[in-house]
């Protein structure tokens, strides 16, 4: 029987006991506690939702900074076919400038040859008959020294005058 | 004669000899030696002693050596024809004399409470307010919760958003684990944080007086959560609040159940009779449970070690060899008590929660429709 009877000043002394360490931890102990712990789990939550968000803000940086630089690359492809394109064309126009300049000076080079022959030619001819003059000059000279060459040479003249 | 006395005085100083061997092993045990009623009783026996050691008394008994009791006194308060009494229970001579008119009953249905004999030979029981041994303990054991409690927070306050340390960091699991896996999910989100306080304090309430009930030196290792004042008062303040806190769909669930037939309220109010035995019948089982299941752990170690000496009076080998065996097991369900002062404080708080609960829902009427 003693195990189930409870004895009042137990009884008593627990509620008052017990009443003080609610009362104390109430007060003092748990709304701090739970406070702190609130504030941490707020504190981690945001912590990670804020790794979350930069995490997938680099993923997108990262896939931006590869969308760049593929672009950059066709970019710079587009721009190297199009300097070999220019370089090509260049090249022909300068073969062809090149091309017409030589011949523009074959063609002046013959022009001076053949007027330079001309030239020449003209000369001789004059050298020729310079030549022939004096010669004849100098035959006639020889043939009519006498007076009778003379004679004759006049009738042989005037008679081919007749016969014109 | 005298050679006899020195024989008894050589087996109990066996006895003091294990008793120290085991005093770190065993609880319930070590510090509550056996004790002897009767100095010329020379049989051991068990189921006396065991009782003797959970239930409550007027010192704190820690050793017999040969006829001489080893204990510690503690006060008496009593109140008897409008006057208070105050002396030290060392005044009984452990239950042997009277003093002022009272003395320590031996039998009847008062055994071992303080009586007082009055003039026609028959017996009546002052209001007793003693520190009793458990009351002590008590005292012990909450100055103890407070303390420690009073730290934690402070460290709460100075760690703020860190991680917890030392005691904090063994506490706030705990904490954490009532606060949701209990408090949350039995009284729901919007109403738990009123009874979160409460929850918490009877949990580490009755986990500490548990666990130090476990703890065999000398303010420690009462059998407190196993005495049924103690539990009592605990389930009558969960009683309390669930009564207090309760809003109209709980009252109204208890005088007029929703989803039961008519003529199961009337014209025979059925119904709210057994809702109204419910409503007292649950604290009760809340008070009763804690206290077996404490009470029975203490009396399995308590009678493990028994079986030492009750072997070691018929033979002081056969004790030794008990000893062994009666230690293993002991300390078996010594681990199995670490286990149960955990589950037991639990089931009170889930069981309170759940209580309170019932008492704040909100839609209970409409959920009987669905």
């Amino acid at each position: 029987m003693e195990l189930v009877s409870p004895g009042l000043g137990l009884i008593f002394w627990m509620v008052v006991t017990f009443g003080i360490v609610f009362f104390i931890l109430k007060k003092f102990a748990w709304p701090s506690i739970m406070q702190a712990l609130d504030e941490r789990e707020h504190h981690i939550e945001e912590a990670l939702r804020a790794a979350d968000i930069a995490h997938e803000e680099m993923k997108k940086l990262k896939l931006d900074n590869e969308l760049l630089l593929k672009e950059a690359k066709e970019e710079r492809d587009i721009i190297m076919s199009e300097a070999r394109k220019i370089r090509d064309k260049m090249l022909e126009e300068a073969r062809i400038k090149a091309n017409s300049e030589a011949d523009r000076i074959v063609e002046s080079a013959k022009e001076r040859i053949e007027n330079e022959r001309k030239a020449a030619m003209t000369e001789i001819k004059n050298q020729i008959a310079k030549i022939s003059i004096d010669i004849a000059e100098k035959i006639l000279r020889e043939k009519l020294q006498d007076t009778k060459a003379q004679h004759d040479y006049i009738e042989r003249a005037i008679e081919d005058k007749h016969l014109n | 004669m005298a050679i006899k006395k020195g024989k008894k005085a050589l087996s109990f100083g066996v006895s003091l000899v294990f008793m120290l061997l085991t005093i770190g092993l065993q609880p319930a045990f070590a510090n509550e030696a056996i004790q002897e009623e009767h100095p010329f009783e020379p049989e051991f026996n068990a189921g006396k002693m065991i009782i003797e050691h959970i239930i409550d008394s007027y010192e704190w008994h820690i050793a017999t050596v040969g006829d001489k009791h080893i204990s510690v006194p503690l006060p008496v308060i009593l109140y008897d024809d409008g006057t208070f009494h105050f002396f030290m229970s060392s005044k009984f001579h452990h239950g042997q004399s009277s003093y002022k008119g009272f003395e320590i009953a031996h039998e009847g249905s008062s055994k071992g409470k303080i009586v007082k004999k009055v003039e026609d030979g028959t017996f009546v029981r002052p209001y007793d307010f003693s520190i009793t041994k458990n009351a002590f303990a008590l005292f012990v054991s909450s100055t103890l919760m407070i303390i420690i409690f009073l730290s934690v927070s402070k460290a709460y306050k100075r760690t703020r958003k860190h991680a917890p340390k030392g005691i904090q960091s063994i506490v706030e699991p705990v904490i954490v684990f009532i606060r949701d896996e209990v408090a949350r999910t039995s009284i729901g989100e919007k109403h738990y944080q009123r009874f979160l306080p409460y929850l918490l304090t009877v949990f580490f309430f009755i986990f500490f007086n548990n666990l130090l009930g476990l703890i065999p030196i000398f303010p420690l290792g009462a059998n407190i959560t196993g005495n049924l004042a103690i539990t009592g008062v605990l389930a009558f303040f969960t009683f309390l609040m669930t009564s207090l806190k309760g809003n109209k769909n709980y009252w109204a669930h208890i005088f007029n159940t929703p989803g039961v037939p008519w003529w199961l309220k009337l014209p025979l109010p059925l119904m709210p009779i057994i809702e109204i035995v419910g409503m007292f019948t649950k604290p009760f089982v809340l008070m009763v449970r804690l206290f077996a299941n404490i009470t029975a752990g203490h009396i399995i170690i308590l009678g493990f070690i028994s079986l030492i000496f009750v072997f070691g009076k018929v033979n002081i080998f056969a004790g030794y060899g008990m000893s062994i065996l009666s230690i293993t097991l002991a300390i078996f369900i010594n681990f199995l008590e670490l286990l149960v002062a955990f589950i037991q404080a639990y089931v009170f708080t889930l069981l309170s929660a759940i209580y309170f609960g019932m008492a704040v829902e909100e839609h209970s009427h409409e959920e009987q429709h669905h």
